[in-house]
């Protein structure tokens, strides 16, 4: 194995400049040491490999397998149909709903949220008084279970809940809404509580990205004369592209895969017209609670090849070069 | 919106370069401030009332104060099991996700080998897809086990879930580590398993709280494998018990309010202490 590698490098690391190819010494101390490199790398990579395999890896594979079946869930599946559930799925109006709703999501969380989250974290950014107060606040809805999230708007949100009584205080009744049972509205009450919540974990990244981007260059800028709005827009604002995408690519995973809080705030008769499923709760719905573990699995399926190739995409023609600055790590 | 030049170094006022704004820096604030917080303070304060006070006046404040809510929620047991639960598996978890996390990011950090790059993309293609999607394969798997309700059901695939964010944050922070040190351990007769051990587990402490943290409000938060494979109520979890509670007595509005009220309190708490650590150890993974 070592001979096809020249670069092998005992006391290597990935902060080494890509070291010079030593002239490759055969000794049988050299050979032990090999040996001992090999044992460490596979004894402290194994326990992950194996968990991550076993519990991530696995199940898709098997998702895969078992969609191609009519199963209930009892014994194992035979009644083989090929890629019948598929064609079900996408001729089931509900599950074209799910879609729909998951792509309103996506990209409406990903144009409200991006913009408003740039905007609280540039002046979460700034140096004031009390600043780590307020970043603190601007986190907490991040920071509270999706299920806590999903029961307090549920209560706020209700016929008779506090969000109507106040538009009817503010003398606003006509606004007022069966904002979580109707059909029309309940996808967009939605995606406002999910901006809600996910909105600070935006903000968490960009300040992140922001403590990143060297003080020096805006008071360069600014000594220079440029306003604060100038600083931004040409200096820090670029310096934190990469950020962005990256917040992008979790924010549109995260968005595929949608389930808590949908689950625990649409009426089920709601959901199960289709107004406010996703593809995870309708997986859920048909899968595990109707028992229909064949066709679960499809949509299972389904899910995870329009996120890998969306996520595929969007690495192949934005995220590229950040990831291999993330990726290969090159310490500052 | 123009600047003053009376921003240079000669006081300690020059911290503030953009002092001009401070009372806008101070209503924009307050604005996001008030937007995220106003309906948690509903909730907490909602629960020092009575359910006929909140359907006569939804947007009222409490009038007595009332502590029956919270009082009634602490005494059942119920509660404090599920508190107990999910802290047993949040912490289970971190435990897992840190190990298995430091010491596959070490090798992918300090080790030079063929395959090292593919298996570095191998952890991170769990970035590259929910890991939800595989949810019902994964309870008939942990069926099969003879998983389903034990703690383990829970744990090792949060563990597994968490390990590609993980391994993400800590490589290039382990990377960063001075090839001197490892340089002058190896001087000393120190093994890669002796530096690892007494100088990178030391000076990682940062990037491992980090990821410990993400890996522990993760589990905590986390609903939709429990709800799959827990059915045994006294292995529930709070966020199964704040769903169950709010499903059971939905006319108890007050009592819903109180429990999820006392549920959030310690992911709050939590976090308020952990903050600055959260956004430090981002700070390499996201690097501009």
């Amino acid at each position: 194995m070592t001979s096809t590698n020249p670069t092998l490098d005992l006391a290597g690391g990935a902060t080494a400049p890509p070291a010079g190819r030593r002239p490759a010494r055969r000794s049988p101390h050299r050979a032990a040491e090999t040996r001992r490199k090999w044992y460490e790398i596979i004894g402290l990579t194994t326990p992950a490999v194996i968990v991550y395999v076993m519990f991530v890896l696995v199940p898709m594979g098997f998702a895969f397998y078992y969609s191609l079946f009519r199963w209930r869930g009892v014994g194992p599946p035979t009644d083989f149909v090929g890629f019948d559930n598929y064609v079900l799925a996408f001729q089931d109006p509900i599950f074209l709903d799910a879609l729909r709703n998951n792509a309103i999501i996506v990209f409406g969380s990903l144009l409200i949220q991006g913009p408003v989250a740039l905007g609280v974290a540039l002046l979460l950014n700034r140096k004031f008084r009390g600043r780590t107060l307020f970043r603190l606040l601007a986190f907490v809805p991040y920071v509270l279970a999706e299920v806590t999230v999903g029961i307090m708007w549920k209560l706020l949100l209700s016929d008779a809940g506090t969000f109507n009584a106040f538009l009817e205080a503010l003398g606003l009744g006509g606004l007022v809404q069966a904002w979580l049972a109707d059909l029309d509205i309940v996808i967009w009450t939605l995606l406002f509580i999910l901006t809600w919540k996910y909105v600070g974990f935006a903000i968490i990244l960009l300040l992140a990205g922001l403590s990143n981007v060297p003080q020096e260059l805006n008071e360069a800028a600014a000594i220079d004369g440029a306003s604060w709005w100038q600083t931004q827009r040409h200096i820090t604002l670029p310096l934190l592209g990469p950020t962005i995408r990256i917040w992008m690519f979790l924010s549109m995973i995260g968005s595929l895969q949608v389930f808590d809080i949908i689950w625990v705030t649409s009426v089920p008769a709601v959901r199960s017209l289709g107004a406010s499923a996703t593809m995870a709760t309708y997986m859920v719905d048909n899968g595990f609670f109707a028992r229909l573990w064949g066709y679960g699995n499809a949509v299972a399926v389904i899910l995870f090849v329009i996120s890998f190739v969306a996520a595929l995409l969007f690495q192949r023609f934005l995220l590229r070069r950040d990831i291999q600055g993330a990726v290969t790590g090159r310490a500052k | 919106m123009t600047m003053t030049a009376n921003t240079m170094p000669s006081s300690s006022t020059a911290r503030r370069p953009f002092a001009w704004s401070s009372p806008l820096t101070y209503a924009l604030a307050l604005a996001v401030a008030a937007v995220s917080i106003t309906p948690v303070v509903y909730v907490i304060v909602g629960g020092f009332r009575t359910t006929p006070q909140i359907v006569a006046d939804p947007a009222g404040l409490p009038d007595p104060w009332v502590w029956d809510n919270y009082r009634r929620v602490l005494t059942q047991s119920n509660f404090w099991e599920q508190t107990f639960n999910s802290g047993v598996i949040a912490l289970g978890t971190t435990l897992g996700v840190v190990l298995l996390g430091v010491s596959a990011a070490f090798v992918l950090a300090r080790y030079t080998f063929r395959g090292r790059e593919a298996l570095f993309t191998f952890f991170t293609l769990g970035l590259l897809f929910p890991a939800g999607a595989a949810i019902l394969p994964l309870y008939l798997m942990l069926r099969d086990l003879n998983l389903i309700n034990s703690y383990y059901a829970v744990m090792l695939p949060q563990i597994a879930f968490q390990l590609p964010i993980t391994i993400v944050i800590l490589r290039p922070f382990l990377a960063a580590i001075p090839r001197e040190l490892e340089d002058a351990a190896a001087i000393d007769g120190t093994g890669r398993i002796g530096f690892l051990w007494r100088i990178v587990l030391p000076l990682s402490r940062p990037a491992m709280v980090t990821v410990g943290i993400l890996a522990f409000v993760a589990s905590w938060n986390a609903f939709l494998l429990p709800l799959l494979v827990l059915g045994d109520a006294s292995l529930h979890t709070l966020p199964l018990g704040v769903q169950n509670f709010s499903s059971q007595y939905t006319s108890d509005t007050a009592g819903i309010l109180a429990f999820t009220s006392l549920a959030m309190l310690p992911a709050l708490l939590f976090f308020t202490f952990a903050e600055k650590q959260i956004v430090g150890g981002l700070q390499g993974a996201v690097k501009g």
